[in-house]
């Protein structure tokens, strides 16, 4: 391939404090309107800072031209196919942002009283009712910012729950499998995590599970499981699993982030679950952002109520004839007590709600149903030809909304590493699937092209990844040196880590 | 109703047959069947764009806003000016709608925004290394609590009263995990009783927790109650305010080991409290046990400059069980807000942002303590916040306050009973003298009608009317 620079290529990446110059400015503030006495009048002198940070000095308009740049050095899910397994790359309703955006929501002081915000805590407490009918499970507590940080919740509910029975239990049980966050979570938590075997279809091995139950018996507090799992696959074992769980005396978390396969069809609490986390960025369209912000709410089943944390929304019927009035609860004394500042990232709420006051009931699950359709047609597509030959699925039946390829013969009989065909995908505009994970795939490509995409993506996906094994045949260097055409190509990834260089450093 | 779909009922006649499957149902089936929802859910059918904009207006109607409110309210976030550039970049798709940045090729722009942001908040706190971002305030105050236990091998942590209540809560909270104890240190005159601070430290501790300006406002000195931390090898954690940071001495100059707090204050709305960011820095020797995103700068296989996600191998994905945290996002377009705000304020004009809050602040506090019936629960230093004791009960003047159209500030009684009659109150650029008059004259009319109001309950004994604590 001929290596002519693209003009972003040769565009050198400059920081904004290298574009800054002494005696730029772009902000003109108020004049201060009091008598102004000296600072160090008001704050002692040896508490007062002597060197300004050395910010960038830059006009308004090189300010909009620097970030509008760099925006055009990312790739997004607006300008193309994202099909990152078990991110839920779904389409964000503008119509979401414009609502956040409204005065009355993004001007509201937190501390605001309750009863001059009412509401923003009915909306809370629509929030909370809808995802608890959609997680089958009765209580909801919207606190948490992140999946990882509802698993945090979970556990320390958990370790509540216990601690409220007199139990000591010190270990939790999560598939080999499990999503990274999961074991992180675990001893955040203080417990010890204890893998769980999977079998070949993704699913718990129950032999293991049985096992692990017997050796640790008493000391199991919970299990963590994603259903439909990191195959995309439903574990049609879940209810035995969730009784050996309940007998055992531990309680079954549920991880969220495939929750876009099943609303509305299937529900975490009548399948056993007594935790469930929610990401409002995945399935309920909240933008990514990038890397955050998101939420992640839990549903609780009655018995791990009382432990919630607080404050809690709820909604209190008038007895004198007037409407309902909502207030927020921190006379909640089995409490696990906060894990964060005031009540949540509650714009993100307000995206949420409206996704699903768009959709419905019906809608929701119309979009699982789509979800499903469309995981279904790209894998069926990837099947034949010769993806179908060098990037076999990993289990071959119907999956959800996901579902997960092997390139282990494309690395036997090509040469070709996952990561090639991910960094050749790039080539192509499209962003790769979610790569190397789960683990117990070997060179694992995990692909969920969502509801919102239409079956021409998913077809020009499967063109693409053909066109890429067919030169690959004729010549893998290809794709081994992709990509070509990005703003930058491969990046030393070792040598960040090795001498690392995380800030700017300044002459001065 | 709207779908967001693009799927015709064509379309799905072809897929179908694709799949080799008649209906979408067969792909259900592998769902057992006692745990299919069989059932619609019990949620409205969905609605119009229009209709939809209509209920969130009306629900946004019912909130006393900073747009229709004159607010004094702070305790953490603040009604700052946010430049109208914020909004322009942040609302971009190409910031809006990518992922975490695992293809660092295609996610050069987010990276180098992360770099940028790392740059600004290592400047700020004078500490040479920062996280890209995590959740907000309080829970990293929790992190940190988890990095110091990482550091020193300890599990006990000794607190300021003067730290936010809702990062004492969120660190308890956190601590029954780490199996970590907390030991609060209290206040006097405003500030952290230093000699009960030295006392509380001993050689278990893990870290010291200070808050600068301190939750009551007060400007703490940060260097000679760190002294204690130094002395036994604990951490010195400190939170601060990262818009008092252009006037304050940064923690990295008074010895702390971790500066941190909620971004809000940059480049971010109010949102009911989120979403925002927590920044996070730290010395050299902590950058291994860092919680959260850090974006590094490299080359590519040409030469060229890039950015990557360095230190990895500290992080969940990779470290699962023995990973630093488990934080797995960065809230990048919060941070990307602040990175905005602070290049649009700039060099001079974050220092005249400082400046100007110290001055109307100042003003501020000096005009509400002239008012009768009003007194400073302290009077140390402050920078952007202070707190006054009312003689009438704190409640009931807030509410009567507001009927003027006024948020006058923070009740400190739930969360410090031994202020019940303190009023926490908060300045920002937006709030001009003409609107502290306001208050002040406010509060007067107000603590006067509670005065006449309690003087006529005393001679009825009838109860009194409206109004809650």
């Amino acid at each position: 391939m001929a290596l002519t620079e693209t003009p972003m290529q040769a565009e050198k990446a400059q920081t904004i404090y290298e574009k800054s110059k002494s005696g730029r400015r772009a902000a003109a503030l108020p004049a201060a309107e009091v008598p102004e006495k000296p600072l160090g009048e008001l704050i002692p002198e040896n508490l007062l800072r002597t060197e300004s940070p050395r910010l960038p000095e830059i006009a308004e308009p090189e300010i909009v031209r620097h970030y509008n740049r760099l925006s055009r050095r990312n790739f997004d899910l607006d300008s193309g196919f994202y099909p990152l397994g078990s991110c839920t790359m779904k389409h964000n309703p503008r119509l979401n942002e414009r609502v956040a955006a409204l005065p009355g929501h993004a001007r509201l002081h937190p501390a605001q009283d309750p009863r001059r915000a009412q509401g923003a805590l009915e909306l809370m407490w629509l929030l909370q009712e809808s995802l608890s009918e959609i997680c089958g499970l009765p209580h909801v507590s919207l606190q948490p910012s992140a999946g990882s940080h509802g698993e945090l919740a979970g556990l320390l509910l958990t370790r509540a729950y216990h601690a409220d029975r007199g139990e000591v239990r010190t270990k939790v049980l999560a598939p080999d499998t499990s999503h990274g966050t999961n074991p992180a979570s675990v001893t955040m938590a203080g417990y010890e995590v204890v893998k769980v075997a999977t079998d070949e279809v993704g699913g718990v091995e129950m032999d293991d599970l049985r096992t692990k139950l017997a050796e640790n018996e008493g000391e199991v507090a919970c299990l963590m499981l994603t259903n439909p799992n990191t195959l995309g696959v439903f574990d049609e074992n879940i209810a035995e699993i969730a009784s050996l769980i309940h007998e055992a005396g531990g309680t079954l978390y549920y991880d969220g982030a495939n929750l876009n396969a099943v609303m509305g069809k299937s529900r975490p609490g009548d399948m056993g679950f007594d935790i469930v986390h929610v990401n409002l960025h995945k399935s309920f369209s909240q933008p990514h952002g990038g890397g955050g912000p998101g939420a992640g709410p839990i549903a609780v089943s009655e018995r791990i109520e009382p432990f919630l944390p607080r404050p809690q929304v709820v909604r209190r019927e008038s007895d004198n004839g007037g409407g309902p009035t909502y207030d927020l609860d921190f006379e909640r004394p089995k409490s696990i007590g906060r894990l964060r500042g005031f009540q949540g990232n509650f714009g993100v709420f307000v995206r949420s709600y409206a996704y699903i006051l768009s959709l419905g009931g019906d809608g929701l699950s119309e979009a699982s149903e789509t979800a499903v359709l469309n995981a279904n047609y790209l894998k069926a597509r990837l099947a034949e030809g010769r993806a179908g030959e060098r990037l076999p699925i990993a289990f071959d039946r119907h999956c959800m909304h996901e579902f997960v390829l092997s390139g282990k013969p494309m690395k036997r009989e090509l040469g070709l590493a996952t990561l090639d065909l991910a960094k050749r995908l790039l080539d192509f505009g499209f962003h790769p699937p979610t790569v190397y994970f789960p683990l117990l795939v070997e060179e694992a490509l995990m692909v969920e092209p969502t509801e919102t995409e239409a079956k021409e993506s998913l077809d020009a996906f499967a063109d693409a990844i053909e066109k890429i094994l067919a030169e690959a045949e004729t010549d893998p260097e290809l794709a081994k040196n992709a990509p070509y055409t990005t703003p930058v190509r491969r990046l030393d990834e070792v040598r960040a880590t090795r001498q690392p260089v995380v800030r700017q450093k300044f002459a001065d | 109703m709207t779908r967001y779909t693009s799927a015709t009922p064509d379309d799905r006649r072809q897929m179908l047959d694709a799949i080799g499957v008649s209906s979408v149902d067969e792909l259900f089936e592998q769902i057992p069947e006692p745990l299919r929802l069989g059932r619609p859910l019990a949620l409205p059918d969905g609605i119009g764009e229009a209709e939809v904009y209509e209920r969130l207006a009306a629900l946004a109607e019912r909130n006393a806003d900073a747009e229709e409110q004159v607010s004094f309210l702070g305790a953490g976030m603040y009604d700052h000016y946010v430049p109208a550039i914020v909004d322009a970049i942040t609302s971009r798709s190409e910031f809006l709608t990518p992922y975490t940045p695992y293809q660092p090729e295609i996610s050069q722009g987010g990276l180098q925004v992360m770099f940028e942001f790392q740059t600004a908040m290592s400047e700020l706190t004078a500490l040479p290394v920062s996280s890209a971002g995590l959740y907000e305030g309080p829970s990293s105050v929790a992190s940190a609590g988890y990095l110091a236990m990482g550091a020193t091998k300890r599990r006990k942590f000794v607190v300021s009263r003067g730290v936010h209540p809702h990062s004492r809560e969120t660190l308890r909270t956190y601590s029954v995990g780490y199996d970590a104890e907390v030991v609060e240190v209290g206040l006097e005159g405003g500030l952290t009783d230093v000699a009960a601070l030295a006392e509380a430290v001993d050689g278990e501790t893990a870290a010291v927790f200070l808050q600068n300006p301190n939750f009551l406002g007060a400007v703490e000195d940060v260097e000679a109650l760190g002294a204690a931390a130094k002395e036994h090898g604990a951490l010195l954690v400190v939170a601060c305010d990262p818009i008092t940071l252009s006037v304050l001495k940064p923690p990295g100059e008074c010895g702390a080991d971790v500066a941190l707090g909620e971004g809000q204050p940059l480049g971010n709305r109010l949102d009911f409290g989120g979403p925002s960011f927590g920044f996070f820095c730290a010395t050299e020797a902590q950058i291994r046990r860092m919680p959260g995103r850090i974006a590094g700068e490299t080359e590519d296989v040409d030469g060229r400059r890039g950015f990557v996600l360095a230190l990895q191998t500290r992080e969940q994905h990779i470290r699962r069980e023995k990973a630093t945290n488990n934080i797995c996002t960065a809230q990048a377009l919060n941070a990307l807000g602040a990175m905005v705000h602070l290049a649009w304020l700039g060099r001079e004009g974050f220092r005249e942002l400082g400046e100007l809050l110290v001055q109307r602040t100042a003003y501020a506090r000096e005009r509400l303590a002239g008012v009768s019936g009003v007194e400073l629960l302290h009077e140390a230093p402050v920078a952007r916040e202070f707190v006054v004791r009312l003689e009438a009960p704190v409640g009931r003047v807030l509410d009567r306050v507001a009927e003027r159209g006024i948020a006058a500030g923070y009740a400190l009684g739930r969360e410090y009973p031994e202020y019940e009659d303190g009023l926490l109150v908060a300045i920002t650029e937006r709030r001009t003298k003409a609107q502290i008059d306001q208050l002040a004259e406010a509060m007067e009319a107000a603590i006067t009608a509670e005065r006449g109001a309690l003087a006529n309950h005393e001679g009825t004994k009838a109860p009194l009317a409206g109004g809650a604590a």
